[in-house]
Order: C-alpha cells, then sequence, then structure tokens
C-alpha cells in the first residue's frame, strides 16, 4: 500500500466518522429527550430507551475519536492534535474547525460527568448535562462549515433531516403533555404554592 | 445481606428500576416502586446494581448490612 | 378552625403541680420571667462547666429528649462530638403540632432557661454557632438574646431563625434546611444530622424543653432530677392538655404520672370521656377505660402501642363524633405532607377521602379495606415518619372509634355536639 493510498483512507475515514459522529449525536439527543419525559418507545422499555442513549453517545465518541485521530493523522488536512482539543487556535478554518473542539469538549465533559454519575450527585449532573443541548449545534455547524462534503446533496439532505428531528423534538421537549404523568393521580411533585409556604418565615 | 434503599424525596416515580427487577420491585397506582422485600437475594443482585446505575433520579442504591 | 387553634393554645392557665421535685419548669411562680435578673434571681447563675461536664451531667441526670422520640441527651451530644468538626447546635421551638402549646410555653415564660440550655450544649459539643429556631411571633426574643450576650453570660452567639407554622417543620432536617434557607421540608436519611446537619457540620438539633430541663440539672444536680419520674426517664416534662378538660393548658408532672392525674392538673375532664389522644397528631388514641388506667410513661403506655411523645393530651367528651375529628385531622395531615415522597403525596389525600366518606357520607365497610390498603402504601415509604405518624393516628383512632364506626356504617351517629375538638391550622 503506497502512502498515497494511506492518506486517501484516512482522508475518507475522517469525513466519513465525521458524518456518522452527527447521524449518532442526533439519535443521542431524541434518546435523551424521550429519557427525559419517562415514556416509552414501541417495542423499547424505559430502561432501554435510557441504554439506548447511553451505548449511542459513547458510539458517537467512538467515531469522534476516529474522526479526529485520522484527521490529524492525515497530512492533507493539515490539523494539529492541539487544535481539535482547544478550540479557535486552528490556521484553517479557526472557526468551523473551533465549533468542533468546542463541540468535542462538552462531549467529553458529559461522558465524564455522566460515568461518575453515582460520585457527583444528580445536581451537578444534570447542571451539566444541559451542556447537551449546546453540543448539538456546535457539531452541526463545524459539519456544515468545515465539512468537505457539505455542499453535496445526499449530505444537505442528511443535515436538514437531522435538524428537523432535532427541532422537532425539542417542539416536543417544551410542550406541556411532555412528561409522562402516567396513573398517577397528583401529578408531579411538590406543587409549587405549597413549597412556598414552607420556605423561612413563611406563613 | 445487601439491601435496596429509596430516597424518597429523590425518586419520581420513573419506573426503571420496576422494569429491571422485576423480581423485587412492582409499581403502586402512583407509579413509585414497592420493594417486595428490602433484602436482595444473592442472584438478584446483578440485576439489582443494574437498576441502581438506571435510575435517571439517582433514587435507587444498595446497602450492605451485617445480618 | 383556625379560631380552634387560638383557643387551644393561646390559653395558658399557668396550672403546675406545685411541687419543686417534680420539674421546676414552671414551679411554683407561674408567671412568665423575662427579665435576665429576674431569671438570675430565681434560679442563680450557671455553673462554669467543661465539655465533658455537661455531657456527663446529662447521662448522670437520664435527660431524655423530650421533642417526641426520647432519645438520650448525652448520646447526641456524644454523636456530634465524635462526628468532629465544627458543631452547631439548634434549639428547636418548632412546635408545628397544632394540637401542643408547651414549646410556646416555654419560650413565653421560660426562654432564659431555653437559652442557657442551648448554651450548655454549645460548650458540650464546642459548637462555634447556636440557632434558635422558632416561630416568628417569637421574634421579641432578639431582645433577650442581645440583652445575655451584653451581660457576658452567653459565649456563643446566638442567632434566631424563624420556623415555618407548619406540621413538619420541627423535624430535625426540615429545620436545618429553614436555617441553611431553604424549604422547612425534611431532606432523607443517611447522613443524619448529628453526621452532616447544617451546611454540612454535626449539628445537634434539640427540644427547647429538653434544652430548659439541661439548664436545671446544670443547677440543681442529677439527684434532684432522678428524684421524680422513673428509672428510664427521670424527672418531669410538660403536657399540653386540651379537649374536655376545665381547665386546658399547660401542666408539669413527672414521668410516669397517671394520666387521670394529668388530666387533674388541668382541672379534670368537664364530661365523661370517650377517648383520649396521646402524642398529638402522629400519637395514639387510648379508650377511655385505657385512659382511665394509663400512666404517662413510654414503658408503660407501649402496652397500648402508645407513647407520650411531646406532651400532647386531648380529652374527647362523649357524644363528640370521633371518626369526624379523625377525618378533620387526617385532611389537614394530608395538606401537611411537603409534597417531596410519592406516596405520602399521593396517598394521604386518598386516605383522607376515604375517612371523610366514613364520617359523612353514606358508605360501606369496603372502605375499611380501602383504607387498609391505602395505609400499607404510605408506611415505611418517605423520608421522614409524616405517613407512618399519620398511619398511626388513624389506625389507633379506628381502633378506639369502633362503635361509632359500626353505627356510621349503619347510617347513624352518636354526635349530639357540634365541637371541634382536635385543633389544626388549614391553609386558604
Amino acid at each position: 500500500m503506497t502512502s498515497r493510498s494511506v492518506d486517501a483512507a484516512l482522508w475518507y475515514l475522517g469525513r466519513g466518522s465525521g458524518v456518522v459522529s452527527l447521524a449518532l449525536l442526533t439519535l443521542v439527543v431524541g434518546l435523551g429527550i424521550v429519557t427525559r419525559s419517562g415514556r416509552t418507545l414501541p417495542g423499547l422499555p424505559r430502561f432501554a430507551v435510557s441504554a439506548v442513549h447511553r451505548s449511542a453517545s459513547l458510539l458517537a465518541v467512538t467515531f469522534l475519536v476516529v474522526h479526529i485521530v485520522t484527521l490529524t493523522l492525515d497530512p492533507q488536512s493539515q490539523l494539529r492534535w492541539l487544535d481539535a482539543v482547544i478550540p479557535f487556535g486552528s490556521h484553517f478554518k479557526p472557526l468551523w474547525i473551533g465549533l468542533g473542539a468546542l463541540s468535542l469538549d462538552l462531549m467529553i465533559a458529559l461522558t465524564v460527568t455522566s460515568l461518575l454519575r453515582q460520585r457527583i450527585g444528580r445536581r451537578v449532573w444534570r447542571t451539566i448535562h444541559w451542556a447537551a443541548y449546546a453540543l448539538w449545534p456546535f457539531a452541526m455547524l463545524h459539519s456544515i462549515g468545515s465539512g468537505t462534503d457539505a455542499r453535496r446533496m445526499w449530505m444537505v439532505w442528511f443535515m436538514v433531516a437531522c435538524a428537523v428531528a432535532v427541532i422537532g423534538i425539542l417542539g416536543w421537549r417544551v410542550s406541556p403533555d411532555f412528561l409522562d404523568d402516567r396513573d398517577r393521580v397528583a401529578g408531579t411533585k411538590l406543587p409549587a404554592p405549597r413549597a412556598l409556604e414552607m420556605t423561612r418565615g413563611g406563613r | 445481606m445487601t439491601r435496596l434503599r429509596i430516597d424518597w424525596t429523590a425518586c419520581d416515580g420513573r419506573g426503571l428500576c420496576a422494569e429491571l427487577v422485576p423480581e423485587l420491585i412492582e409499581r403502586d397506582e402512583w407509579g413509585f416502586p414497592l420493594i417486595s422485600d428490602a433484602a436482595v437475594p444473592p442472584g438478584v443482585l446483578v440485576h439489582a446494581r443494574r437498576a441502581v446505575a438506571a435510575c435517571p433520579r439517582l433514587a435507587l442504591s444498595l446497602q450492605a448490612e451485617n445480618a | 378552625m383556625t379560631a380552634m387553634t387560638q383557643t387551644m393554645t393561646g390559653n395558658y392557665t399557668g396550672n403546675y403541680t406545685g411541687n419543686e421535685a417534680a420539674g421546676g419548669l414552671i414551679g411554683p411562680q407561674p408567671a412568665a420571667v423575662l427579665d435576665l435578673r429576674g431569671h438570675l434571681a430565681q434560679h442563680g447563675q450557671l455553673p462554669s462547666l467543661g465539655p465533658h461536664d455537661v455531657v456527663r451531667l446529662a447521662r448522670d441526670a437520664g435527660l431524655t429528649g423530650h421533642g417526641g422520640a426520647g432519645f438520650p441527651l448525652w448520646r447526641k451530644l456524644e454523636a456530634v462530638i465524635n462526628s468532629g468538626g465544627r458543631a452547631v447546635v439548634v434549639a428547636n421551638g418548632a412546635e408545628g403540632e397544632p394540637a401542643s402549646a408547651k414549646d410556646r410555653w416555654l419560650l413565653t415564660h421560660r426562654p432564659h432557661l431555653v437559652l442557657d440550655g442551648l448554651q450548655l450544649v454549645a460548650r458540650a459539643v464546642r459548637a462555634g454557632d447556636a440557632y434558635l429556631y422558632a416561630s416568628e411571633r417569637h421574634r421579641g426574643l432578639d431582645h433577650l438574646i442581645a440583652e445575655r450576650r451584653a451581660a457576658g453570660i452567653d459565649a456563643v452567639r446566638v442567632e434566631r431563625a424563624a420556623a415555618p407554622d407548619r406540621f413538619i417543620s420541627g423535624e430535625e432536617s426540615a429545620a436545618i434546611n429553614s436555617i441553611a434557607g431553604g424549604l422547612a421540608i425534611p431532606s432523607s436519611k443517611p447522613p443524619r444530622v448529628v453526621e452532616r446537619g447544617l451546611r454540612g457540620r454535626p449539628t445537634l438539633v434539640s427540644n427547647v424543653e429538653t434544652l430548659a430541663l439541661l439548664a436545671l440539672v446544670a443547677r440543681r444536680g442529677p439527684a434532684w432530677f432522678r428524684s421524680a419520674g422513673t428509672a428510664d426517664f427521670p424527672g418531669s416534662m410538660l403536657f399540653t392538655v386540651g379537649g374536655a378538660v376545665r381547665h386546658p393548658g399547660v401542666v408539669e408532672a413527672p414521668h410516669g404520672t397517671p394520666l387521670t392525674e394529668v388530666l387533674e392538673l388541668a382541672g379534670g375532664p368537664t364530661s365523661r370521656l370517650q377517648a383520649v389522644l396521646l402524642g398529638g397528631y402522629h400519637g395514639s388514641w387510648l379508650t377511655a377505660e385505657e385512659a382511665a388506667s394509663a400512666a404517662m410513661s413510654r414503658s408503660d403506655l407501649a402496652a397500648y402501642g402508645a407513647s407520650p411523645g411531646a406532651g400532647v393530651v386531648v380529652a374527647l367528651a362523649e357524644g363528640v363524633c370521633g371518626l369526624a375529628e379523625l377525618s378533620r385531622v387526617m385532611t389537614y395531615l394530608a395538606q401537611e405532607s411537603a409534597g417531596q415522597c410519592g406516596p405520602c403525596l399521593n396517598g394521604l389525600p386518598r386516605i383522607a377521602e376515604q375517612v371523610r366518606s366514613l364520617a359523612f357520607d353514606g358508605t360501606d365497610a369496603a372502605v375499611f379495606t380501602e383504607l387498609q390498603r391505602l395505609s400499607g402504601l404510605v408506611v415505611g415509604r418517605g423520608a421522614c415518619h409524616h405517613p407512618d405518624g399519620s398511619v398511626r393516628f388513624l389506625r389507633t383512632g379506628l381502633r378506639v372509634f369502633a362503635d361509632e364506626v359500626a353505627m356510621h356504617l349503619d347510617r347513624r351517629c352518636t354526635r349530639t355536639s357540634d365541637d371541634r375538638v382536635l385543633p389544626v391550622r388549614m391553609v386558604r
């Protein structure tokens, strides 16, 4: 195998793994929102929704690692290791590559805190997990701005499909019937007016 | 002896635990976990651990207890 | 119904045993002692004691907690000391129980004894911070605290923290959450507050009566304290006696005093009694026959599945519908759920609904099965004992009012009076 063909393989692998990462991240965001809703999916009980969310995100991390390793090894991309981690420092398209680096950093933060969830406690974990809502748009903008294939028709349609999926599920997330009330009679816990009366010196 | 413990202030009745350890956990009419026996038999321990890890509210824990 | 609270808790007749040896909280002079000089004239200076002296005093005296649980004070002190780190002490006068008024009586009549006791436990656990946690109506105590501080008798600065007038405000983790600026609602345990309480520090939360007694023990010695009461629970306790008695109010009597004598201290029953409630709304009902022979000690009352708790005694006269009383209180207790734990939040209102139908609607025996089932769904399934205590109140009530239940199932009621006896504090 010539060095030329190795470079070509790295180049294709780098681009392909990026696209797969974006697809997986879209899936992860969707499943994360379904997990939060407390609902099942057809054929998937609640624990499975959350398990697939977890596995898909770990898989996304794997593809992200492939994406970064191949592109830093590939001379054509002119990417340095540091550029993948420290945002906005690269010579080549600093903004768009920087958004990718930002996505990676958030991905690392989300993965580590989720693996240590039992230890750090629910509050810290949940606060950091909100960053997922920033991660996905960063990754999407990175794909649009620095993706070699971004202007190809199939890629445009693919990105539109991802965007439509995430926007749609976000719309559901903020809708009033998002939470699963199951068969609970009193609905959500800690009714706010009652809680307020229990504050310091409340009446 | 290992026992299942629920932090009731955290539990929101999401029900993942009941799906993962039906041997020990059912849900009451409001969706909250009903533990038939807090003592976890050795054979069920691995499932119980999975349920502890899966609880979205971190409300479930396993406690080693001296018999 | 707020008016009920007023008549019940606002009426301090200042009944007292008149026996110094019996306790000394109310003593021969039931009037309020608010000025520092009067307090020192009556009780003398607090002896200067080291940390170990205070723990030993509490142990030798056999002083137990008077907030309801009856746990030995010295063991709580040791638990805080053993937790290590800078400790916090809290005088708990929240008294969310509407049928109880003894903490309020102490804070309005004997505040200096409470503050003395708070300094003693602060010394025992080498606390850097001390709090007086009580209803906002006691804000006048700020003057006393400042006066004591200026006189140099309080080594540890005391801060007053307002307790919401809600049933569970006095639960110790709720007290800590409230003092920290949060909601006065319980936390899940572990960790225990003696290990990790206010701002993560080891915290002693002690009822104001316990502290006032400690202040007396420090001056008069353990032997004086043990001269009254029982071997397990020496000394005396305050009772809030209400319902069908001539002079409802706060009285003092040694542990182990026959219940009939406690009722006599409050002027005695105004008419034939059908039942007596002991220990408040997390407590237990006794029939009139049981009440005639029961003594107010933990060991004696255990035989009836009851406990003196924090000293609430309510006498229920014949002619009052016990089920209507149960219903009103269960509705109140359901309202007082903090709403944190699903079974309590969902279960108590359902239970209250069933009791309401038993008390006021045409109903059938199926209500019983349903009450059994629902009670089983809430007991032991919460961060605090609110569901457990509420169910104890209900179950013992249904036992004691069994005849009334039978009549209601037969669409009849013994009620000849529309009196509402048990006070509740309904929101809106």
